[in-house]
């Protein structure tokens, strides 16, 4: 594999990309990183742990979403499929606006929720951009799992109907594997999306990865070279994304 | 009438010892279309009853009608002496019920419908352990006997893809097996394989006939019909036109329509 690399074409487009890597570190002005580092970590940690969450959350409810479309009776198909159509029909920053700014100034107007357990996290922004983000990645991927449980063939559904497989039991052993099986390159593209969306809850004063960057241009006025940084740090998390749904799918058997 | 009642006033019992399964009167309607219009089918212990006729003549919804994979119009099914439990419009009125039964009903499909997802081996002993509730280990020392048997035990931990038709109709036989099933129902094994294919996978029903298992088999192979079955069924616009031994039925045929049958397809 080395040495695949290594062909002239390739070896002249390494030198160019090492020269640029060269030329950014010697000319462009880096004294900001030491005094930011912490921030940056600490912004780092905060991104990881939103787009995992809410991937997780997110994926759970999409199951649902994607189940009542695809077979559910209409009272259930209807409204999964409302909701998909109004979160994938509306930016996600008007999404996470209207909770933040809407829900959030609404709950306390009722002093029930004043002086419950949970305003001291209500009264956080993080709670609303956990919320807007599970919500739209469950839209999205509700919308594909429709499409996926549909898309299991009948036959697969039917052996383990005929060995007398409880419903529960053959969703959990047959369909839903087959379904997130054939969800899979279609997921790994949408995670890497969310992983793009959450830099929009800098706007509600989360502060992740982003917000560093624009944090360090407010204070020092130096512009370019956060962002750089910036995007070399999304680009590395996309990285470790496409590695992990490449090695879930190589895992797998060939349908 | 209840069927109850029908079956006293013909005298029938549900419990005859050596009776794996009955059916009686089974009517199937698809909308407007009528696919069965009463048909009966009883198999003794170790009988091999094998279901021919042209296609639409219904004998794959008849098979699927038994185990519920289609649900009957009306009629009444019986098997191991314990009648399914049918509503008035044929739905089950125990879907436990069938459920239990189904287990009692090893399946082999046309188009195999192996678990692509999971391994042969996970595949032969997924209904023994996540429907029977066999301890695992057990389950797997049984279903490697099984594949064995089929000659596919040393490709037990690949996937169904990666293999050739009849020996993905053959593992689907060893999975059927693995419930120890009272009886088998095959829904046409060998019409989906290449010639070359299906002369293995029927040395492998015929080897389950001679050790007397019950199976139900429809199928287009009229020489092998003749040579597994006990009894021999001939459909045709969803009645029975004709019935008996094989070589009665192969022999010496009298309804107008099984000639023709026969004439065609041999």
């Amino acid at each position: 594999m080395i040495r695949a690399m290594l062909i002239p074409r390739r070896l002249i487009m390494l030198g160019f990309f090492a020269a640029f890597v060269i030329w950014c570190a010697v000319t462009l002005d880096w004294s900001w990183i030491p005094a930011y580092a912490p921030l940056a970590l600490s912004g780092l940690w905060v991104t990881i742990w939103l787009l995992v969450v809410s991937l997780v959350l997110g994926f759970a409810l999409a199951v649902p979403l994607g189940l009542a479309q695809a077979i559910g009776p209409w009272y259930l198909a209807a409204p999964a499929r409302a909701f998909c159509t109004v979160i994938r029909g509306t930016p996600l920053l008007l999404q996470i606006w209207l909770l933040y700014f809407g829900l959030g100034s609404l709950f306390p107007q009722f002093p029930w929720i004043r002086e419950s357990e949970l305003w001291p996290y209500l009264r956080q922004a993080w709670p609303y951009a956990i919320l807007s983000l599970t919500l739209s990645y469950a839209g999205y991927e509700g919308e594909v799992m429709r499409g996926a449980f549909a898309s299991v063939q009948k036959g697969q559904i039917e052996a383990a109907r005929a060995f007398g497989m409880p419903r529960f039991t053959m969703f959990r052993r047959i369909w839903l594997p087959q379904a997130i099986r054939q969800a899979l390159p279609t997921l790994g593209g949408e995670t890497i999306l969310q992983l793009k969306a959450t830099p929009l809850v800098a706007t509600i004063t989360i502060v992740e990865l982003y917000a560093v960057a624009a944090r360090v241009r407010q204070d020092t006025f130096i512009i370019y070279e956060p962002l750089l940084l910036l995007a070399v740090g999304y680009l590395l998390i996309a990285g470790v994304i496409t590695l992990g749904f490449r090695w879930i799918e190589g895992r797998g058997p060939r349908m | 009438m209840s069927s109850a009642e029908a079956a006293a006033l013909r005298g029938t019992t549900d419990t005859a010892s050596e009776e794996a399964i009955r059916v009686e009167d089974l009517h199937k309607s698809f909308g407007d279309l009528k696919v069965l219009k009463g048909v009966s089918l009883t198999a003794a212990r170790g009988d091999v009853v094998a279901i021919i006729g042209g296609s639409g003549s219904g004998k794959s919804t008849m098979l699927r009608c038994i185990n519920f994979l289609e649900t009957p119009s009306s009629g009444r099914i019986i098997v191991g002496g314990e009648e399914i439990a049918m509503k008035s419009d044929g739905s089950p009125a125990k879907p436990k019920q069938i459920e239990r039964i189904r287990t009692k009903l090893g399946m082999v499909f046309q188009s195999f419908n192996l678990w692509t997802h999971r391994t042969l081996l996970e595949n032969v002993i997924e209904v023994p352990v996540h429907v029977l509730g066999i301890p695992k280990r057990e389950a797997t020392a049984r279903a490697m006997e099984l594949l064995g048997r089929v000659g596919l035990a040393e490709k037990a931990d690949s996937y169904p893809a990666f293999l050739s038709g009849g020996q993905q109709q053959r593992a689907a036989i060893a999975r059927a097996l693995a419930v120890d099933p009272a009886v088998m129902l095959f829904d046409e094994p060998t019409s989906a394989l290449d010639p070359e294919l299906v002369g293995e996978v029927l040395t492998v029903i015929s080897d389950l006939a001679a050790e007397g298992r019950t199976m139900i088999l429809v199928t287009h192979e009229m020489k092998f019909a003749r040579e597994v079955a006990t009894h021999v069924i001939y459909l045709s616009e969803g009645r029975i036109e004709e019935e008996g031994p094989p070589e009665e039925v192969f022999g010496n045929p009298k309804s107008e329509r099984l000639q023709q049958f026969l004439r065609t397809v041999a």
